[in-house]
This record gives structure tokens, sequence and C-alpha cells, in this order.
């Protein structure tokens, strides 16, 4: 179990001092997905103001660090491929964290690409993976099916009307933040309540807004150590606590459908960080679904089991509520290439540095970060503090 | 093969080999824990619960309930193009474990379908080697 005496003495070792995206994100035919990790890195270095060849560990998934660090030309003494989904760049600040901490490295570079709209292959599944021999063959492929057979369980237990309200809901209030960021795919497209009930189904109970974006996009965090923060172009903000894991790979091995490994992650993290949910200016949840959010408030312990669709009633959630979250337009209507987890962090920071804009919220000191991976499967939570 | 099948088949593994030979000979087969005293699916020599390798093979009842069910409009692979609005599930068998499945023989409408409904498995061949467990309405 994790030592949270150690834990603690960590915490705000390390400071996130440069975020970006790729040049362009939504359709991005022209360039490939190892060009935008490249170009999201040389922008994240380009925010820090600390030149490529500082970078001394490399920390990608997707791909290896050395197909990245070899693309970009960095010869890192410290690696990290970890490979969870989503979840996966949220779950690199804390091993970015540590390895600085111990002295592996002192300049983490953690990218992301993925030409998710226009790809031209697709990676075939591992035939010896329990998803090639015991979902796949009955339709049971993408995202999508997998999302809505847990939303299925979930209204079953908390009441199917209630849960398509919470559903409507953080769809629409995520529009109305992306409808706030020139960035994001959705920014000159409102959507009402009756639009989001009246659209086609996708995979029942999902309809086509229950459901992220499919983009392209990169993405990429320069962490390295609070000390060193100081002397960077922007400053850093800290690292205040961090917590990763998993409790299945395929949907039927997932333990309690309406419950994700955040019932874990959450706690840890914040008591890591020796702050309450109650003191978060900003949540930054992976929302690859409308159910995702609701299942990870819960799981997070911002409210109790089956309490979601009340916590996120009457738009709370959106611009101008009392609970801000995913103010960028999140997964659902800013981007989602595949693996979305790191544009939560990117996000938390310029909302942290107050570089936002219209959606910048009022003196934001302290924010959440939460990366999902999988089918529910994989969650990374960190908590990110303004200097 | 069954002509034209264009959906993922799967690949029996040196773990599952029993599985899919009973699936094709009309068998549920399913792991069990000798010392747990309980079934687990998927198969897998070691029990995913204590850890030991104590474990044998049982033949499940077929029995089951419908734990969780979706209706997808939007084929996930070009395979599944003529089967929508098709029903994809997850079934607790009667034996303790869930597997993914679909249901079959039942209309794809929310209405026609409910949480814990009792279902048991039919068989569906999909190639010489491969039958696919199914469940249809009990």
């Amino acid at each position: 179990m994790p030592v949270m005496d150690k834990l603690k003495a960590i915490s705000g070792s390390a400071a996130i001092v440069g975020v970006a995206e790729s040049d362009n994100i939504g359709r991005v035919p022209e360039k490939g997905p190892m060009e935008l990790h490249a170009e999201a890195g040389r922008n994240a270095l380009a925010d820090a103001g600390i030149d490529k060849s500082e970078v001394d560990g490399v920390f990608t998934a997707g791909y290896s660090t050395y197909d990245i660090a070899e693309y970009m030309g960095i010869t890192p003494h410290f690696t990290d491929s970890t490979s969870v989904g989503g979840s996966s760049f949220v779950i690199h600040i804390a091993h970015a964290m540590a390895a600085i901490e111990a002295g592996y490295c002192e300049v983490a570079l953690i990218t992301h690409g993925e030409s998710g709209r226009s790809n031209r292959a697709r990676p075939g599944g591992n035939p010896g993976l329990a998803a090639a021999q015991y979902e796949a063959p009955y339709g049971i492929m993408g995202a999508p099916i997998g999302y809505s057979l847990a939303a299925n369980r979930y209204m079953h237990q908390y009441g199917e009307d209630r849960t398509r309200e919470a559903m409507a809901n953080i769809a629409v209030s995520t529009r109305k933040w992306a409808n706030m960021n020139e960035k994001a795919y959705f920014y000159d497209t409102p959507m009402s309540f009756d639009e989001y009930h009246d659209s086609r189904w996708v995979s029942w109970p999902f309809h086509l807004p229950d459901c992220c974006l499919v983009t392209d996009a990169g993405a990429a965090i320069v962490v390295t150590s609070a000390e060193r923060a100081k002397s960077t172009k922007k400053g850093g903000v800290r690292v205040l606590g961090a917590a990763e894991g998993h409790d299945h790979s395929v949907l039927h091995q997932m333990p309690d459908l309406t419950r994700t490994w955040g019932r874990h992650t959450g706690p840890q993290a914040l008591e890591m960080a020796g702050v309450t949910h109650d003191e978060l200016d900003l949540a930054m949840i992976y929302d690859s679904f409308t159910y995702t959010v609701i299942a990870t408030l819960e799981s997070l312990g911002f409210c109790g089991p089956g309490e979601g669709p009340d916590f996120v009633a009457d738009q709370r959630t959106a611009p101008g509520g009392d609970f801000p979250l995913n103010t960028s337009g999140g997964g659902l209507s800013y981007t989602h290439p595949g693996m979305y987890g790191i544009f939560t962090v990117v996000e938390a920071v310029r909302q942290l540095r107050g570089e936002t804009g219209q959606r910048q919220l009022d003196d934001c000191k302290l924010a959440m970060a939460h990366g999902t991976g999988g089918t529910l499967s994989s969650t990374g939570t960190v908590i990110l503090a303004r200097d | 093969m069954a002509d034209g099948y264009n959906k993922p088949i799967p690949i029996p593994q040196p773990e599952s080999d029993n599985y899919w030979e009973g699936a094709k000979a009309g068998e549920l087969r399913l792991r069990h824990c000798d010392d747990c005293n309980q079934a687990y699916f998927y198969p897998r020599n070691i029990c995913p619960d204590c850890g030991n390798n104590n474990t044998s093979w049982i033949v499940a009842s077929g029995k089951a309930k419908i734990h969780t069910f979706a209706i997808v409009h939007r084929p996930p692979h070009p395979g599944f193009m003529d089967d929508i609005p098709y029903v994809p599930a997850i079934v607790e068998l009667e034996e303790g474990p869930r597997m993914a499945t679909q249901i079959v023989n039942v209309e794809a409408d929310p209405s026609a379908i409910s949480i814990d409904m009792p279902v048991k498995v039919v068989f569906e061949s999909i190639t010489d080697e491969i039958s696919l467990p199914k469940f249809e309405p009990a």
C-alpha cells in the first residue's frame, strides 16, 4: 500500500513548468502522430523556456520512449513508457516527480500525439488478450459500447430518468465551456437540452453527445524540481498529490461497473496534498463519456455512490456554476484524440496560471486533474497548486 | 467458416483451448479453483483470487441473468454493419462469474430487455473450430 508519510514528504517537490498542445488540434490530416508529439513537446519546452538539450527524462504512452526521443533528437537518462490508456500522461507526472526526487533526471518531458480522426493505420489487437477472445467477437469493441454497458448498470441501480438528466447536464455544461475556448472543436457550436435529447443513438443508453470527440491532437508537459521551476519562464505549478492504479482491463472483469479506481486515487492524492475536496477551485475530470464524469465524481469522493446526478444538477458544472468542471470543453467538446488525459493537465495548469481568457476562473489556486484509461480500467489523479 | 463471416474471430490460446473446444461441443466450460471452491472467468490456469494452481474445469449450467446490456446503433467494426441494432451484454452465470456476450433472439429495444432478466446459453457456430456462446431469454 502507498506509504503516506513518504508521499507527503515529496508533496510539492516537483512542478509543471511547461504545457502545450500541438500547433493545430482537431482535424490535422497533414500531420502524423509522431509529428504531433514532437510539435507539442517543442511547444511545451518553449512555454517553459527550457532548451531541448536539457531534457534528460522522457515519458510517453502509445509509443515507446525511444521512438519519441529519437524522433525529437533526445537522449534521455530516464525513460518511462507506461501505457495505461488516457490515464498514462497524468500518471507520468507522478513518475516524473519520483524520478526527479530520486535524482534520475532533472527535466522531464511528457509527450502525447494521436491522429484519432485522420490515422492511416489502426493497430490490430493482441490475440492473447482477453479483449480479443471474450469481448470483440460479440461486437464489444471501442469505447462507446463498453462505457454504455457500464452506464446502463448505473441507470438500473440509481434510476434511469435522473441518470439521463445528469448525462444531459454534463453534455450541455461542457459544451458551454467549449463555446468559450477558441481551440475547442465545438467552439462555434452551442447545444441545447432539446438538441441533446433529440440526437441519434450511438450505443443506447448513449446519444451522440454522450460520447467524446475523435480528433487529431498532441500535447506535452514539462516537469522539473520545484527549486529549478523558480528560474523558468513562467514559474511552476506544483504537484502536491498524485495517485494511480487500476482494477481490471476488460469491462466484464470490472468489479463494480459504477465505481472506478478513482475511489483510491482521489482520496490518496488529496491526502498526500493535504487538501480536501471543498478546497479545490477546479476539477478537470476525464470525460470520455458523460457517464464517465458521473461515475468518476462519485468514485473520487466528491459525492456518494448514486449521488452524482444531484451533484451535477441544474448546470452546477457550467460557466458561472459553483463547481467548475472541464473548463476547456473537455473530451466531449474541446478535443479527444484517443488518450485525452494529458489535456486535463494542460487546462488545469493554464487556469492556475490565469491564461484562459474569457473562461478564466476567479482566483484559481488549486486544481485536480484526473485521467481514466482503458474501459474505466485505470485512473491517475494529480493535485496541482499555483505558487 | 460461415459464408462471409467477417467479424473478429477468437484465436484460442493455450489456456483457452479447452474453453473453445467445449463451446464447439455445446458446453460452456469454466475454470474452477478447488481451493477457493469457486468458478471464475475467463479461463486461466492460476486462480486470479488465491493465486494457486489447484484448478480444474467444470461445465456450467448455461443459466444466467443479465448484469447489464446496451443496444448498439453505430457498428464498431464493418463486420457488425448488418447486425445493428444488436445487444452486447454482460451476464452473471449461475455459477457466479460474469462474462461478456450478446443477447440474441430478442427485440433490440430497451423495453424488451431488462437487467436481471433470466437467460440461457446458445452456441453460434462461426467457423469449423469456433462457436460463440451467446444468450437468449430463458
